[in-house]
C-alpha cells in the first residue's frame, strides 16, 4: 500500500464524511422550506439571506440547551444510544461509488471511499445494527412511553429489512455481483436498472422509508401518540444527534436507491463526453448527475412526507409481512425465470 | 330503517358498506393523486404576509393605541373630568387635575387640565368605552391606528402623556388639512 493511496484514501473518506454532513444539514432547511412551500407559506428566511444560516442556528440553540440525563441506571447506554445512530448513519457512505475516476498527476483515483466485494451485505449488515441505536435508546430512558416508542420503532425496522434485502437478491441476480461498484458500471449509459426492475425499485423505496423512520412510517415519533417516543427523555446535542441521524440516513437512502436503481453517475452520453471533454471532465459531470438523482430522491421523501398521513401501527407490520416479503419473492422467482429464459 | 341505523339523537345514520376495490387497496394511485396536489400547492403564491415589511391594513375603526387629541388651535382638549376612567371597565386610567395657569392659555382648552394622565397598557382590553364617554372628545383609540408593541418591563407599559398626547406637528397638519 504506497503512500500515495492511502493519502488519497484520507482526503476521500474527509471530504465524504464533510458532504454527508453538510447534505445532512441542509436537508433540514430543506425539509422546512419545501414543507412550507408545499403548505402555501415560506419557511424560515430570517437567518441569513433567504434562510440558509437557519442549520447553524438550530445547531447553536440545540448546543445552548440544558444537558439532561435522567435518573436512569444505565448513563452509559444513554449516552450511546444516539452514538450508535449516528455512526450507522455514517458508516454506510464508506462503499457508495460517488463517481468513476479522476486522472490526477498521471495515476488513478478512484472516487470511493473503499471498494469492497460484498458492499450490500455491508450495507445491510450496517443497517441491522441501526435498529440498536432506537433501542438503546428507548431503554436506557427508564420511561414507558420511550420504551414503547423504541419497541414499536424497531419492531418496525426489521420487519422492513427483511423485504428490503429480498429486493435486493434480485438486482445481485441480475448483476452477478454484491459490489456497488459493479453495479454502477453495468448500468452505463441508460442500461439503469430501474427499467428491469421496476417491482424491486418500488419495494425497496417504501423500505427505504421504513427504514429511515420517515412519513407516512414514522409511527415511532408520532407526537400525537406516544409523547415524543424513544428521543422522549434527550435534550441538546444528543437529541439534535438523533435527528441528525436520521437525516443524515435519508441521504445515505437516497444515495443507495441513486446507485442501485439509477444508474449512479452515468448519463447519457458519458462516453461521447469522454471522448470530447476527456475523462476527468466527464467523471465531475458525473459525480454533480448523482448528486442531482440523490437531490431527487430526497425531494420525494420530503414530498410523500408531506401529502400522506401517519399509517398505523398494525397497518405497518400488515404492510412488511403480509404484503411486500411475498411480492419480493414472487419478484425473485420471477426475475430467475426471466433469466433461465 | 333497521336497529342499527337509528341514532339517539333521532337523525337518520347510514355508513356506506362499499369495500375498496383492488387498485384503492393497493393505495399507490392515491398517493400519487395526493402528491400532484401538493407539488400544485408548491407553486402557488405563498399567503404569507412579510410582516414588518409588509403589513395589512387595519379597518376604519380599528381600536389601536390611545390618543388624546388637541382642537384646531393646538390646545389639548382634555380637562380630566374622570368620565373614561369611571367607564373603563378594566379600571386602567388614572389621572391627577391641575389649574391653567395665565401663561399657559395656549396649551390646554379650559381652567382645569390633566397634569399626570396615565392609561395602564397591561389592564387596558381596547373596547372603546372611554372614547364613547368622554364629553370633549379627547380620547380616541380609532386615530392612532398603532400598535402597543410588546416589551420586557411591567413598569414600561404604563403610559404616560408624552406617549399618549398627539404630538404638536400632527396638530398643524391637521389645522391645515381643515383650513
Amino acid at each position: 500500500m504506497s503512500e500515495t493511496f492511502i493519502i488519497d484514501k484520507m482526503v476521500i473518506i474527509v471530504i465524504v464524511f464533510a458532504i454527508t454532513m453538510l447534505m445532512a444539514m441542509y436537508a433540514t432547511l430543506a425539509e422546512r422550506k419545501i414543507a412550507a412551500w408545499m403548505q402555501d407559506r415560506i419557511g424560515p428566511n430570517r437567518a441569513g439571506k433567504g434562510g440558509i444560516l437557519q442549520p447553524l442556528a438550530d445547531g447553536l440553540k440545540l448546543f445552548s440547551k440544558e444537558e439532561f440525563i435522567p435518573n436512569t441506571p444505565n448513563r452509559f447506554l444513554f449516552i450511546l444510544g444516539p452514538g450508535i445512530s449516528m455512526t450507522v448513519a455514517l458508516a454506510t457512505s464508506a462503499v457508495i461509488p460517488w463517481g468513476d475516476k479522476l486522472i490526477i498527476g498521471g495515476r488513478e483515483v478512484i472516487l470511493q471511499a473503499t471498494d469492497i466485494d460484498v458492499s450490500i451485505l455491508f450495507i445491510l449488515a450496517i443497517l441491522s445494527v441501526g435498529v440498536y441505536g432506537i433501542i438503546i435508546g428507548g431503554w436506557a430512558s427508564n420511561n414507558k412511553y420511550s420504551l414503547m416508542g423504541a419497541m414499536r420503532a424497531g419492531s418496525q425496522m426489521i420487519s422492513y429489512e427483511l423485504a428490503m434485502g429480498l429486493s435486493i437478491i434480485s438486482i445481485v441476480m441480475m448483476s452477478g455481483t454484491l459490489s456497488l461498484k459493479e453495479i454502477a458500471v453495468q448500468q452505463a449509459g441508460m442500461n439503469w436498472n430501474l427499467f428491469y426492475q421496476p417491482l424491486a425499485f418500488i419495494i425497496f423505496l417504501v423500505c427505504s422509508f421504513a427504514e429511515t423512520n420517515r412519513a407516512p412510517f414514522d409511527m415511532s415519533e408520532g407526537e400525537h401518540e406516544l409523547v415524543g417516543g424513544y428521543n422522549l427523555e434527550y435534550s441538546s446535542m444528543k437529541m439534535g444527534f438523533y435527528l441528525f441521524a436520521e437525516y443524515a440516513a435519508m441521504f445515505i437512502s437516497s444515495a443507495i436507491l441513486a446507485v442501485m436503481f439509477l444508474g449512479a453517475y452515468n448519463y447519457p452520453g458519458m462516453e461521447w463526453a469522454i471522448e470530447n471533454w476527456g475523462v476527468n471532465a466527464a467523471n465531475i459531470i458525473g459525480v454533480g448527475v448523482l448528486f442531482l438523482k440523490i437531490f431527487f430522491f430526497i425531494f420525494l421523501y420530503m414530498w410523500v412526507r408531506w401529502t400522506i398521513p401517519r399509517f398505523r401501527y398494525d397497518q405497518i407490520m400488515n404492510l412488511g409481512w403480509k404484503v411486500l416479503i411475498p411480492l419480493s419473492i414472487v419478484n425473485i422467482v420471477i426475475t430467475a425465470a426471466v433469466i433461465l429464459m | 330503517m333497521s336497529i342499527e341505523n337509528i341514532s339517539l339523537s333521532g337523525k337518520k345514520v347510514d355508513v356506506s358498506e362499499n369495500k375498496m376495490t383492488f387498485l384503492e387497496k393497493l393505495y399507490l394511485i392515491n398517493i400519487v393523486k395526493g402528491m400532484m396536489v401538493t407539488i400544485k400547492h408548491m407553486f402557488m403564491r405563498p399567503a404569507t404576509v412579510k410582516y414588518p415589511e409588509q403589513t395589512r391594513e387595519f379597518s376604519p375603526v380599528y381600536r389601536g393605541r390611545h390618543t388624546l387629541m388637541r382642537d384646531d388651535e393646538g390646545r389639548e382638549r382634555c380637562t380630566a373630568c374622570g368620565l373614561c376612567a369611571l367607564s373603563c371597565p378594566a379600571e386602567a386610567i388614572t389621572m391627577k387635575a391641575a389649574e391653567r395657569k395665565p401663561e399657559e392659555k395656549h396649551l390646554y382648552r379650559e381652567e382645569k387640565y390633566a397634569e399626570i394622565y396615565e392609561i395602564n397598557m397591561l389592564r387596558c382590553i381596547f373596547c372603546g368605552l372611554c372614547e364613547e364617554a368622554c364629553p370633549k372628545e379627547a380620547i380616541y383609540l380609532t386615530k392612532s391606528k398603532a400598535l402597543v408593541f410588546s416589551d420586557y418591563d411591567r413598569t414600561d407599559f404604563i403610559y404616560g402623556k408624552d406617549r399618549l398626547v398627539m404630538p404638536l406637528e400632527q396638530a398643524i397638519r391637521n389645522t391645515k388639512v381643515i383650513s
